[in-house]
C-alpha cells in the first residue's frame, strides 16, 4: 500500500544469502546521504551487520519486548488445558507445574484468556533491542535479536512500528531484509512500497531469485531485480527476468576488489564503477517513488 | 520398568530414529509386563517449531524410566526430561529396537549425563 505521505519505503531482499543485500543497502544508505535524510533499517535481526559500514554513535536503545504468560503456581490447578490448546508447543505439564517456553511463544493469549483459573497472566518479556546510530544524515536503526531467541517477526513487526511512530518524517526509508522467504522476509518486505531484490547469476541465485519473485507476487508488492557479481556465473538470470518482464534495476560487476573492501566494512561509492550503479539505480528508484505518489 | 525407544516403527524390527523430538514413533518397552506399546509421533513433522517440547510432553506423560534413541534430546526437549529425570542412553541410530535393548543390556550404550 502507498504510503499516505511522500515516504518511499524500500526494502532491499534476496531469496538466497550472501548474494549482496546488505552490500546494496548501506552503499545506496550511504549515496542518499550526500543530499538527503535518510533512514537504513537492518532488519534482519538475528545476524544485523549495516553497522559495520555505517560508522557513528549509538545515540538511542530501543528495548523491544513480547508478550508471554508466566505461570502463577498458587492460582493453577495442574488441569494442562493451555498445554492443549497452544498451537506452538511452547507450554508443558512437568505434573507438578507448568513449564513456559519463552522462544517458542507467539504470544497469541490464548492460554491466558482460556484459562480458568487465570494462572497464566501474560508479561513482557524482552526479546531484543533496536539501536539508533546516527551518522550525518543517515540514521540507521539496527534491530537485533537476543540469542536464543526463535521468533524474529515480533521484533520485525516491532521495528517497523517504531519507524512509524518516530521516522516517519524521512522520505526515504531503507529495509536490509533477512534472507529467504520464510515469515521473517514476509514481515520485513510486506508493507514496503517496493522491493529490491538481489541476486547472482548462478544457478543458486536463479532458484532462490525466483521463490523470492513469487513471495512478492504473493504479497502484491512491485518489485524488481539488481543482479551482483554481474560477469561470472551465466545468463540465465538476465534470461530470467526478460522473459518473465522483470526489470533489472542494476548489475553490480564481479569485482574481487569489491569483496576484499566489503570485508574489512568499507563502503564504495569511491569507487566509480560500483558508485554508478547506485547512482543509476538511484534515479530508477526516483522515478518509481515519484510515479507511485502519483 | 519402563523403557522408551525413539522408532521409526512401531516394532521390535524398527530402527531406532535418531531424532528426538521429531521420532517418528514412541515405544514403550514395559519389562514387567513383558510388552511393547507404541505411540505413533508422526503428527509433529507438520510443525515448525515446537516439536522437541511436543515429542517431551508426550515422554513425559508416559513416564519412562530409561530412554533409549539417537542423537539425543535438544535444549528445549532436556529442560522438560530433567523434571522426569530418566537415565538417556544414546547413539542407538542405525539399530532395531530389538538390537538397541540387547546392546543397552549388556551395558554397550553410551548414556547421556542430564544436567
Amino acid at each position: 500500500m502507498a504510503q499516505t505521505s511522500n515516504v518511499f519505503k524500500l526494502a532491499v531482499a534476496s531469496g538466497k544469502g550472501g548474494t549482496g543485500k546488505t552490500l546494496l543497502s548501506t552503499n545506496l544508505a550511504s549515496f542518499v546521504s550526500e543530499f538527503d535524510d535518510v533512514l537504513l533499517v537492518d532488519l534482519d535481526v538475528e545476524e544485523p551487520n549495516d553497522s559495520i559500514f555505517v560508522k557513528g554513535l549509538v545515540s538511542d536503545v530501543h528495548p523491544q519486548y513480547k508478550m508471554v504468560p508466566q505461570w502463577d503456581v498458587a492460582r493453577c490447578d495442574l488441569c494442562g488445558d493451555c498445554v492443549d490448546i497452544c498451537n506452538f508447543n511452547a507450554l508443558v505439564n512437568v505434573g507438578k507445574m507448568i513449564v513456559v517456553y519463552e522462544n517458542l511463544c507467539h504470544s497469541c493469549h490464548a492460554c491466558s484468556e482460556l484459562c480458568h483459573k487465570k494462572a497464566l497472566p501474560m508479561k513482557k518479556h524482552h526479546v531484543g533491542d533496536v539501536s539508533v546510530i546516527k551518522s550525518q544524515n543517515l540514521t540507521l536503526l539496527e534491530g537485533r535479536l537476543n540469542v536464543n531467541e526463535e521468533q524474529p517477526v515480533a521484533l520485525i513487526n516491532n521495528v517497523h512500528s517504531l519507524v512509524n511512530q518516530n521516522w516517519s518524517k524521512y522520505k526515504y526509508q531503507i529495509f536490509d531484509s533477512p534472507p529467504g522467504t520464510s515469515c521473517s522476509m514476509v514481515a520485513s518486505t510486506g508493507k514496503c512500497d517496493y522491493i529490491l531484490l538481489v541476486t547472482e547469476p548462478t544457478p543458486f541465485g536463479l532458484n532462490d531469485l525466483k521463490l523470492a519473485v513469487d513471495a512478492a507476487k504473493l504479497m502484491k508488492r512491485p518489485f524488481g531485480v539488481v543482479i551482483n557479481k554481474y560477469g561470472s556465473g551465466n545468463k540465465d538470470v538476465e534470461e530470467y527476468c526478460r522473459d518473465n518482464g522483470i526489470e533489472v534495476l542494476g548489475k553490480i560487476p564481479f569485482d574481487i576488489s569489491i569483496a576484499e573492501r566489503y570485508s574489512k566494512g568499507e563502503l564504495l561509492l569511491d569507487k566509480h564503477c560500483f558508485r554508478s550503479v547506485v547512482s543509476s539505480l538511484y534515479n530508477k528508484l526516483e522515478n518509481i517513488r515519484i510515479s507511485q505518489n502519483g | 520398568m519402563k523403557i522408551l525407544f525413539t522408532s521409526t516403527g512401531s516394532e521390535w524390527s524398527s530402527k531406532i530414529d535418531p531424532r528426538f523430538g521429531r521420532a517418528e514413533y514412541l515405544l514403550i518397552y514395559d519389562t514387567e509386563k513383558d510388552e511393547l506399546i507404541s505411540t505413533d509421533n508422526r503428527s509433529v513433522n507438520g510443525k515448525a517449531h515446537g516439536a522437541g517440547t511436543a515429542t517431551a510432553q508426550k515422554v513425559f506423560d508416559l513416564s519412562p524410566d530409561v530412554i533409549i534413541t539417537g542423537n539425543g534430546p535438544g535444549e528445549n526437549a532436556a529442560r522438560v526430561l530433567q523434571h522426569l529425570n530418566p537415565k538417556i542412553f544414546i547413539d542407538a541410530q542405525g539399530l532395531s529396537v530389538k538390537d538397541a535393548y540387547e546392546k543397552y543390556s549388556a551395558g554397550d550404550l553410551s548414556q547421556l549425563p542430564l544436567s
